[in-house]
């Protein structure tokens, strides 16, 4: 087996069969995420438990009692979950060294089905950005910033002006996770998304990138930032990956009571060949000014290979949409500012010396702790809730969130199955003109086309598309049905197929990867 | 219209974050001018909505303790505790007011 390798295809039954063990898996993604460092992709790297867990699973395929297909797999969680005995900082000084007292239920599912935790991922403070450039522990660098495509393409300035100067960014707020995966160090891995913050990486990094339905997967242990539109994301290879891991973490969670008590059942993806069924809306809306010509080609190009195969294709309209944003700034700030109160220094996390009262030391404890996107939106989030603003500003925001809704709703009571758009406006900016616009001004660029779907908990997921003219990933997005995932992941699963998009050739990755290099685009080619 | 000094002091006051430089009072103004495009929408009857779920029950479980004893591990990362004690400085000192609080609004 290759690290390249499907899940459910490939590397499941490679375990099964003995061809490849879990500690030498663990092995080989412990090696591979040293030798790419300079990613910056992790912030915790669990060495010492991560082969203790691959160890364990290795004894159960010896006596032929995998837990399941997630058994032995290496897998990476994004810094905002908590996991028990492993520091979880939120890439915030707020958090530096707290170490968790227990497990978010997404990673406990995890490790029940033998999945080996390898490490934390790197994240914008507290999940707040789309560029996955302001944590403490600094930027994470899109791996495609190495690879041979990207390279080929890239016009170096003067030599020593190279690599280091031109790599670009992972897209944010998950981007550690989008970069793990994507660099081959995992199979999998957990990000979170509340404005679009698992599928903006994902496109950007060239992986599949999936936003499950608000209230499918339970939220308890996941640090959070707004609980009305919060969800674990899933980032992997591909379509049918993602499956497999919803699979592994979707259903009611008594600890977290806004889950959905419906019975889940997990699925595997059938293999679809005819979609004359299939009734694609796109929104016109989304064709944002600042669109890149390249994307609203592929766009274009995507609605025609559904035509072309059967499919009815037809404009539709979320009038809305513009609004999104707005809405979305007031909403996230105010639950922001509410969600932030409880670091305090008293009971975890950093703790300032001041000792006169309690709220100069809350006051100082949350000055050292926060960076300034935090403390802004703070801020921002405490305006909106005066009393003199409340009605004005948050109650507006819910009714237009309301609105937002309807727009959905109605689309698809009209007969539209799934909304196809693009997940972002350009393929990912270098790190050094990404950061001359500050945090909020970014993110209202960047969570435009991937916030609706939060405001209205819906499910979405991001499929690689194809390379930009700089050589880079750029994503679609496939938005659908309140809990009809299974639906949603077929179309992507058919798209993948039809698109064939290329594998990153990272070097790092050819040295550590000692199989055949097999031409792997999809798991479904079996 | 610019905020005043007065509710910035306040926001200061309920959030416990100081707005530290000119910077972070520039960021809310400019927060406030982005919100405002919400206005340009006509809400007339339209109810607010708090959740996505709002048609569905909220999940209650029985009253039946299930866990808990954990008052170690809730204790340990605690900087100030004394035996099962969380230990503050003393409460009902409110912040200082503007002019003696260490801020960037002083003087403005």
């Amino acid at each position: 087996a290759a690290l390249k390798d499907g899940l459910r295809s490939q590397v499941s039954a490679a375990l099964k069969e003995g061809r490849v063990t879990p500690t030498e898996l663990c092995q080989r993604c412990l090696a591979l995420i040293k030798s790419t460092k300079f990613l910056n992709a992790y912030i915790t790297v669990a060495e010492e438990t991560a082969l203790k867990q691959a160890e364990e699973s290795e004894q159960r395929y010896k006596r032929g009692q995998p837990l399941g297909i997630l058994d032995g797999i290496p897998i990476a969680v994004k810094d905002n979950f908590n996991t028990a005995g492993i520091e979880t900082t939120c890439a915030s000084n707020m958090l530096k060294g707290y170490i968790s007292p227990y497990n978010a239920t997404v990673v406990q599912k995890l490790l029940d089905q033998g999945a080996v935790l390898l490490g934390k991922t790197n994240l914008d403070e507290f999940a707040m950005g789309s560029g996955s450039t302001d944590g403490v522990f600094g930027p994470v660098r899109n791996p495609w910033s190495y690879s041979k495509q990207y390279k080929e393409k890239s016009v170096p300035k003067s030599h020593s002006e190279d690599e280091e100067s031109n790599w670009v960014i992972t897209g944010g707020s998950s981007g550690g996770s989008a970069a793990a995966v994507s660099s081959f160090t995992c199979f999998a891995a957990i990000g979170s998304d509340t404005g679009g913050s698992t599928r903006n990486p994902a496109a950007h990094c060239g992986v599949v990138g999936l936003k499950p339905t608000y209230g499918l997967i339970s939220r308890h242990g996941l640090i959070p930032l707004v609980n009305s539109m919060d969800v674990p994301g899933i980032l992997t290879r591909c379509v049918d990956d993602a499956a497999v891991l919803l699979g592994s973490l979707a259903g009611h969670d008594p600890k977290d009571s806004t889950t959905i008590q419906d019975d889940f059942k997990p699925f595997e993806l059938p293999n679809l060949t005819d979609v004359s069924k299939l009734s694609i809306g796109i929104p016109k809306e989304y064709h944002v000014p600042g669109l890149s010509s390249e994307i609203l080609a592929l766009w274009s190009k995507a609605a025609d290979l559904f035509k072309n195969a059967g499919a009815k294709v037809v404009e539709v309209s979320l009038p809305h949409t513009r609004y999104s944003i707005v809405c979305y700034h007031v909403l996230c700030t105010a639950e922001v500012a509410s969600n932030m109160a409880r670091f305090d220094g008293l009971e975890y996390g950093h703790r300032s010396d001041k000792k006169e009262s309690t709220e100069s030391m809350y006051a100082a404890t949350r000055r050292e702790g926060f960076n300034d996107v935090v403390r802004g939106r703070i801020l921002s989030g405490n305006y909106f809730l005066l009393k003199q603003n409340y009605e004005k500003y948050f109650v507006k925001a819910q009714k237009v969130r309301r609105l937002i809704v309807n727009d959905f709703i109605k689309v698809f009571r009209s007969g539209v199955d799934i909304l196809l758009t693009p997940t972002t406006l350009s393929d990912a900016a270098p790190y050094m003109e990404f950061i001359q616009e500050d945090n909020r001004t970014r993110s209202a660029q960047d969570d435009i086309l991937t916030q609706a779907a939060n405001m209205a908990g819906l499910p979405a997921i991001n499929v690689p598309t194809a390379l930009s003219e700089r050589g880079l990933p750029v994503g679609l997005q496939f938005i659908g049905r309140s809990f009809q995932e299974k639906q949603l992941l077929t179309v992507a699963k058919w798209f993948e197929k039809q698109i064939q998009f290329p594998m990153i050739q990272l070097e790092e990755v050819k040295r550590c990867d000692n199989y055949v290099f097999q031409h792997q685009k999809s798991a479904s080619s079996s | 219209q610019k905020v005043s000094v007065e509710v910035l002091d306040h926001l200061e006051h309920l959030a416990l974050v100081d707005f530290r430089d000119s910077e972070g009072v520039e960021r809310l103004q400019k927060a406030i001018q982005f919100a405002d495009h919400l206005h340009e929408v006509n809400t007339d009857g339209v109810e607010p909505m708090d959740s996505v779920l709002e048609d569905r029950c909220l999940y209650l479980r029985e009253d039946d303790v299930t866990e808990g004893n954990c008052t170690k591990d809730l204790l340990e990362n605690a900087r100030e505790k004394v035996e099962e004690y969380f230990v503050a400085p003393p409460g009902n000192i409110p912040l200082l007011k503007l002019e003696e609080r260490d801020t960037f609004l002083q003087g403005s």
